[in-house]
């Protein structure tokens, strides 16, 4: 899973998509996901350093992992 | 220690123009009700839970007595049952000096055991039964008469009493409400209200003490009242000077609003309603001016129901799920639907999550757990990021619901009632499975003790 | 009766010292169906006698106001009108800690209920504002302008409430076609047949509710004139402006001042029965016999106040006066002939700007 090339993120939270000119907020959990993307991290790597990280179930985080890569498809945030 | 976990959230930003409502945003959180932790609460009770606030009930129905009283002298209020007929909700209000306002037998029934005294028991709606009618006649209760048909059957009925029944007459009138409500009572512009009451007059055999009318539901308006009170103080005036009948009392019946938003409504109800103050205002200056001479003025009676007591009722409940649409719209599922929840047909309810959540919120559907798509109780709210076992409150929920509501799919919860202190007392148990098989009689021949079903042998 | 001047200037253009003050203003959406608030700011801003910080209140992320840096100098959004007082409050509150707001100009009809219920919760906080009541608004409400005109004698074209579209036909007979089909709060559509005015009838409750208005249609020319009333009865201020050419969605592309007695007496009747208080515009129609009807009365400035500016009443910049409790006198003339011509101008900004704003609601 790839987050497109040319998507711009910044660490407050916005998105930018130059190919749709669809511009995004995301809050804190998301913004560090994304930036996790950006560094080629693999999504299973990702989701083991926020289970550490953060109070939360494996259940919910898998949960939420795939709404949230079910919107960025949406969005057309990946490759 | 691990950081607090919010899920991820990214949402599109919209560059649309301004639309007619954007999204109401409830994200506050209500932790307590009259200080006891919703928490607490759900875990002693159950969810979804009921719950009524007994200071609240006093502070409504000692604040709409003052609105009257102190701009006019001779008040009554009769709680009006079917708003909500718990019994420890009536007996509140009748500690705090309110008749009972009863639409049917059953309603009959419990206004007598709650203790209210015949005499102080108003007797409305279109479907007495003659039993009804006798009995009520029996204990010297108000008969608010509401069609002809019914004003024969009492006057068969009176001539075997005793005592003359006493009555009022429902009237229906034009106060520029739209709609109309001409469906009960007698109407004043054509005639009939003046008709029925000559009857009754001329009969000899019932005792006209009242007149009543009720022109609406949830009204905004103040203006429509002080109509109403003219009209019934000019029919009053007309029964003492034309059929030497001195009429005891005017009852305005109720239609008072809470502050609950009505769907489709651009303003919140809390911006909208008129408060109990502006509605006393118009109908007080309007019987001042009827003409009556200070000892004469006619009592005043209310029908409040709603306005006493939909404020001091919160729903609380439990998140099940959340999922995605297939238009990409959050939706969350609750532990409560319409079926509890009746009046969410006509009410945008506020909802608040039951506990602290960050600045994110979102725009969500909430559907209730029942298998039928017309489980929904709000199109759009804008809510922090739930999550199943969060919980929330439902604000505004004590008029209908309790008295509405649907044994339906699921069985219906415990209600409590936090009392002054805000000690919490059920006044109603769940529903349980034997309870509800009470009822229920299977006939002999669908009783073959533990058999299996077997094919007619006529069909082999 | 208007009260005698005390002195022979409007709005003083002295070389005093000017006065500092900090104005908030709604109605930013300059666009095709433009809000005043830009052309309100554009008028503030040539008041010689203040010192302005212009703070922008939006309501969406794309309003051309909150991207007119040099007219506008900080930009907050609103919770939506139907969020309600109380959050409206709270944001209300929030801004004027930070920016310790003097004045606010609302100028978008459906806040102007919630604004006006909160005009002594403001002025506890030192905000101040010059606006109708809530029964002023109500009074010239399209469902109440008929019998308000009755009462005031202005000339109202008939109209009736309409709840259910059976009530069309009788309608129809009482006002003739061509009917005037309209929605509870906006749009209107000419019906020439019961099909079509069923059709509108429809549309229109589906759209703002019922009731929907079925109202007589006057033929003849648009006229608008916009008014400042004191709130004693008197009006500062008239300027009445003939549409020159207008849009397809029904606003005035182009526009001129007029020079005619009877609109200004018709302006005056209507503050002096309301005891209008602030801004407002009456929409107009002269008959072919030369009748003037009052369609509608907007209770706040028009897209067009800049042209009462430029002709010489520059209303926006009263009111401002009159909101700071300064003493205002009424004029007796203004520049007939005057002209505006809209025109429409693509600003330039980057992305991040649109993302301040719709992010963090602030810019």
């Amino acid at each position: 899973m790839k987050l497109r090339k040319n998507i711009a993120t910044s660490e407050t939270g916005f998105i930018f998509n130059p190919a749709t000119g669809d511009s995004f907020a995301a809050n804190g959990l998301a913004t560090e996901i994304l930036q996790l993307l950006k560094q080629d991290r693999s999504p299973a790597d990702i989701k083991t350093h926020l289970l550490n990280r953060y109070d939360v179930e494996p259940r919910q985080l898998e949960k939420d992992w795939d709404d949230l890569v079910a919107q960025l498809r949406d969005f057309q945030l990946l490759d | 220690m691990k950081q607090r976990y919010e899920r991820p959230l990214i949402r599109k930003l919209n560059a649309g123009p301004l639309n007619k409502f954007g999204s109401r945003s409830e994200a506050q959180a209500v932790t307590h009700v009259d200080g006891a932790a919703v928490e607490d609460l759900l875990a002693e009770f159950g969810s979804p839970l009921f719950v009524l606030s007994e200071k609240q009930l006093r502070r409504n129905y000692q604040q709409a007595v003052r609105a009257f009283r102190t701009r006019y002298p001779r008040v009554q209020f009769a709680w009006s049952y079917k708003t909500n007929y718990l019994n420890a909700v009536c007996r509140v209000f009748h500690q705090e000096g309110a008749w009972a306002e009863v639409v049917s037998g059953f309603e009959y029934q419990k206004a007598l055991l709650n203790g209210v005294p015949g005499p102080q028991i108003l007797f409305n709606g279109p479907g007495k039964s003659r039993a009804e009618l006798q009995l009520a006649a029996e204990n010297d209760s108000v008969i608010h008469l509401d069609h002809f048909d019914e004003l024969y059957e009492l006057l068969g009925l009176a001539e075997g009493l005793a005592r003359r029944p006493r009555v009022a007459v429902r009237v229906n009138l034009d106060a520029g409400v739209y709609p109309q409500w001409d469906r009960f009572g007698f109407n004043l512009e054509n005639g009939q209200a003046w008709n029925a009451i000559s009857r009754i007059v001329a009969s000899g055999r019932l005792e006209l003490v009242g007149l009543h009318c009720h022109i609406g539901t949830f009204m905004l308006s103040t203006k429509p009242y002080g109509v109403a009170a003219q009209k019934l103080a000019d029919l009053a005036w007309s029964c003492l000077t034309q059929l030497n009948t001195p009429i005891q009392y005017l009852d305005l019946g109720g239609g008072f609003p809470s502050t609950n938003t009505l769907k489709g409504a651009y303003l919140p109800g809390t911006d909208t309603a008129p408060s109990l103050d502006e509605f006393a205002e118009v109908i007080a200056d309007t019987l001042h001016r009827a003409g009556f001479r200070p000892e004469e003025l006619p009592l005043l009676i209310l029908e409040a129901g709603r306005v006493l007591v939909d404020d001091a009722g919160y729903l609380l409940g439990t998140v099940l799920a959340t999922k995605r649409l297939a238009d990409g719209r959050r939706a969350t599922i609750l532990d409560f639907g319409v079926n509890l929840l009746f009046t969410s047909f006509w009410y945008d309810h506020r909802i608040s999550p039951a506990g602290e959540f960050s600045h994110h919120t979102e725009d969500t559907v909430l559907f209730g757990p029942m298998c039928m798509n017309i489980d929904q109780l709000r199109e759009s709210v804008n809510l922090p990021l739930l999550n199943r076992g969060d919980q929330v409150v439902v604000h505004k929920v004590g008029a209908y619901n309790m008295t509405q509501w649907m044994q339906f799919i699921s069985l219906r919860p415990a209600i409590v009632l936090l009392d002054a202190q805000g000690r919490p007392h059920r006044i109603r148990q769940a529903e349980t499975v034997e309870y509800l098989q009470q009822l229920e009689e299977v006939p002999g021949h669908l009783l073959p003790a533990a058999v299996a079903p077997t094919r007619p042998a006529t069909a082999e | 009766m208007l009260p005698s001047p005390v002195s022979d200037s409007h709005l003083p253009t002295t070389d005093h010292p000017k006065r500092r003050c900090t104005v908030a203003v709604t109605g930013l959406n300059a666009i095709d169906s433009p809000g005043p608030g830009v052309a309100v700011i554009r008028a503030l801003r040539e008041a010689a006698e203040f010192e302005l910080r212009v703070i922008g209140l939006s309501y969406e992320a794309l309003e051309p106001g909150i991207y007119l840096h040099d007219l506008v100098d900080k930009t907050y959004q609103l919770p939506y009108p139907s969020a309600g007082t109380q959050v409206l409050l709270e944001r209300l509150r929030e801004i004027h800690e930070r920016e310790g707001l003097d004045v606010i100009i609302p100028n978008f009809d459906a806040e102007l209920p919630n604004f006006a219920r909160l005009v002594p919760r403001l002025e506890a906080l030192g905000i101040r504002t010059f606006l109708p009541t809530l029964g002023q608004l109500e009074a010239r409400d399209k469902l109440n302008l008929r019998a308000f005109g009755e009462e005031h004698g202005l000339l109202v074209p008939r109209q009736r409430p309409l709840h259910r579209a059976d009530e069309l036909a009788a309608a129809a007979e009482q006002l003739g076609y061509p009917l005037v089909v309209k929605g509870k709060f906006y749009d209107a559509t000419v019906a020439h047949t019961l099909e079509q005015a069923r059709q509108a009838f429809h549309q229109l409750s589906a759209k703002w509710g019922l009731p929907v208005i079925a109202q007589e249609f006057v033929p003849g020319h648009e006229i608008n004139v916009a008014a400042l009333g004191d709130g004693q009865g008197g009006t500062l201020s008239a300027v009445p402006m003939r549409k020159l050419y207008i849009t397809d969605k029904g606003k005035a592309w182009a526009g001129i001042t007029l020079e005619d007695e009877t609109l200004l007496q018709l302006a005056r009747r209507f503050v002096q029965g309301t005891r209008w208080r602030g801004g407002c515009e009456l929409e107009l129609m002269r008959a072919a016999d030369g009748r003037l009807y009052v369609l509608e009365i907007n209770p706040r400035f028009p897209a067009w106040i800049y042209l009462t500016a430029a002709a010489g009443q520059n209303q926006p910049a009263a009111l401002l006066r009159l909101a700071l409790g300064l003493p205002v006198e009424p004029w007796t003339t203004y520049a007939v002939g005057r002209m505006f011509i809209r025109y429409a101008w693509d600003l330039i900004t980057d992305n991040h700007e649109f993302h301040q704003i719709s992010a963090l609601g602030e810019l």
